[in-house]
């Protein structure tokens, strides 16, 4: 019994933990959006318009629910919650500090990867079930575009696997700092159980994962729908894509499910390439610094403060670059960063085969 | 690869651009009129005023809501007639005598029951203020007007109440009268 109390807890818990981010970081992205553009953001709801995203989900709740008439009601009806769910069991086996994983498993990798290719669908259901052109164009093109940008993607988390050995999360972070079970070595030469910190994170085990690191994380971009690969939900040409047909809370979980899924991507980079929950500081001689941050708490706070990091520097990009054209797009996906993912991956089989 | 490598060159100028607006923001540029010494020095920093807690100074010279000092008007009617989209509407009586004197000088001798401005049509050009004898219409400084119905926006300036206004067009009437029957019974001796 206690067992499934647990299980409820532990899914209540990133639920919350979901929603709160969420919330938060609609407010930080509007401030973000704001000072890049020398606005000054929300204002007036709370002291600097901090009860914003409070005040917008209120107002979300209480709205009607609107289905077209044509709209295909089960497939309209049930593609936000696939959306959202897709999302939500991504996170479940994401490790958050040593010891502190909601489901350990030893394909954890794999099963991120699977699950959130699996709001492609969700996407592809909400835009043919509205029955509106728009819809539909963005669906197609969120799909087109979720599928080609996996490919990179994927090559360059198998090179980071290759690095790692495992595709247990939580080994792989347990391999990236003071902890290590096995030998772990900065550029293949210097041997750092001993040391940790940011030397032994797997982009500076390896270095050519930091170029694996960049191609996952524009590979990431895409897969959330971020510009400058937003064309799945340009405004100024499919009003608002996909979800256009969406209102009140139905919409509200497609929105939850873009700001989850910016989180999930991040922290999954984060555990892949940049040490996970492990402290960045090394040990120096008699100042154990490593020692000293690392521990449950510590590695909560290190995993939350690279991830959002990560999200903020998602934010600055969308408010820098430009939507990119769909050819655009394509061949960059294509003619740039497959194949540089191919070189990571060769790379770290020669890096496994000649050093090790 | 020439043109991704560009692409990603060009993709980071941007993103530095950003970065040094973004740092930027940590200060606002103060609320100046443009009269100011140091007006366009301000080039960065977050340009946003902050409307109804802070407002921009007004140049003396704005031509914002439009005002009429109704006791100085001689109900001449140029403003009317020069107005460019018909937004005034002037009514006017006869007096028997001369009313008064406006605070310049000029006497007055026609009443005003309506003198309405609407304010919906004026396009703020300010030929009236021009062309006002006594300068009775002026521009106030005074912008921001919200009202909940357009009608609200029809100000009018006359003071005489209906009574007031239908005993003086009956005292007007009554003396046209009089000069009527003065002229008739003018004429009817010069036939004799």
């Amino acid at each position: 019994m206690n067992f499934y109390l647990l299980y409820f807890l532990v899914a209540a818990s990133i639920f919350s933990f979901i929603a709160v981010f969420s919330l938060l970081s609609v407010y930080a992205e509007r401030k973000i959006s704001a000072f890049i553009q020398d606005r000054l953001g929300p204002m007036e709801v709370g002291k600097y318009g901090l009860l914003q995203t409070f005040a917008d989900i209120l107002k979300l709740i209480q709205k009607e629910f609107i289905v077209p008439t044509v709209a295909d009601k089960v497939l309209f009806t049930v593609a936000p919650v696939i959306i959202f769910i897709a999302v939500f069991l991504g996170f479940v086996a994401l490790p958050w500090a040593p010891d502190l994983v909601p489901a350990s498993m030893n394909i954890g990798v794999f099963y991120v990867f699977a699950i959130i290719s699996v709001e492609a669908l969700g996407i592809l259901m909400a835009g043919w079930g509205s029955n509106n052109k728009y819809s539909l164009f963005g669906a197609v093109r969120s799909v087109a575009q979720m599928v080609s940008y996996e490919i990179p993607a994927g090559f360059a988390i198998i090179s980071a696997v290759m690095i790692a050995q495992s595709l247990d999360l939580q080994v792989i972070n347990y391999n990236q700092g003071i902890l290590a079970t096995q030998e772990i070595k900065f550029l293949g030469f210097l041997e750092v159980n001993k040391i940790g910190g940011i030397l032994a994170w797997n982009v500076f085990q390896a270095p050519h994962l930091i170029i694996a690191y960049i191609i996952y994380f524009i590979a990431s971009l895409a897969e959330c729908n971020r510009a400058p690969f937003d064309i799945p939900e340009a405004e100024s040409e499919l009003i608002g894509g996909f979800h256009t047909e969406y209102t009140g809370l139905r919409f509200a979980f497609v929105f939850l499910a873009e700001y989850a899924m910016m989180f999930l991507v991040a922290m999954f980079g984060v555990t892949l390439f940049l040490g996970g929950w492990n402290t960045p500081f090394p040990n120096i001689g008699s100042f154990k610094l490593a020692d000293y941050t690392t521990g449950i708490y510590w590695g909560i706070f290190w995993v939350m403060g690279k991830s959002l990091l990560i999200v903020a520097i998602q934010m600055w990009i969308r408010w820098t670059l430009p939507r990119m054209r769909v050819d655009q797009l394509m061949s960059l996906c294509w003619k740039v960063l497959t194949p540089l993912a191919f070189a990571c991956l060769v790379a770290s089989g020669l890096w496994r085969l000649l050093l090790f | 690869m020439k043109t991704a490598l560009n692409g990603f060159l060009t993709a980071w100028k941007g993103l530095s651009l950003t970065m040094r607006h973004f740092l930027g923001a940590r200060k606002s540029k103060k609320v100046k009129g443009i009269k100011e010494a140091d007006y366009f020095e301000q080039q960065n920093g977050i340009a946003t005023v902050q409307y109804p807690h802070q407002k921009l100074p007004v140049p003396e010279v704005g031509r914002y809501q439009l005002n009429v000092e109704i006791d100085d008007c001689i109900v001449c009617d140029l403003c009317a007639k020069i107005c460019p989209v018909n937004c005034i509407e002037i009514e006017a009586i006869k007096s028997t005598e001369a009313i008064g004197k406006t605070s310049d000088g000029s006497v007055k001798r026609l009443y005003a029951p309506k003198f309405d401005i609407d304010m919906a049509k004026c396009m703020y050009c300010g030929l009236c203020t021009t062309v006002c004898p006594t300068e009775c219409i002026v521009m106030t400084p005074e912008y921001d007007r919200s009202v909940t119905h357009i009608s609200d926006l029809n100000y009018k300036f006359a003071t005489m109440t209906e009574e007031e206004a239908q005993q003086k067009k009956e005292e007007l009437e009554k003396l046209q009268a009089e000069r009527q029957a003065a002229k008739l019974a003018a004429m009817n001796k010069a036939e004799d």
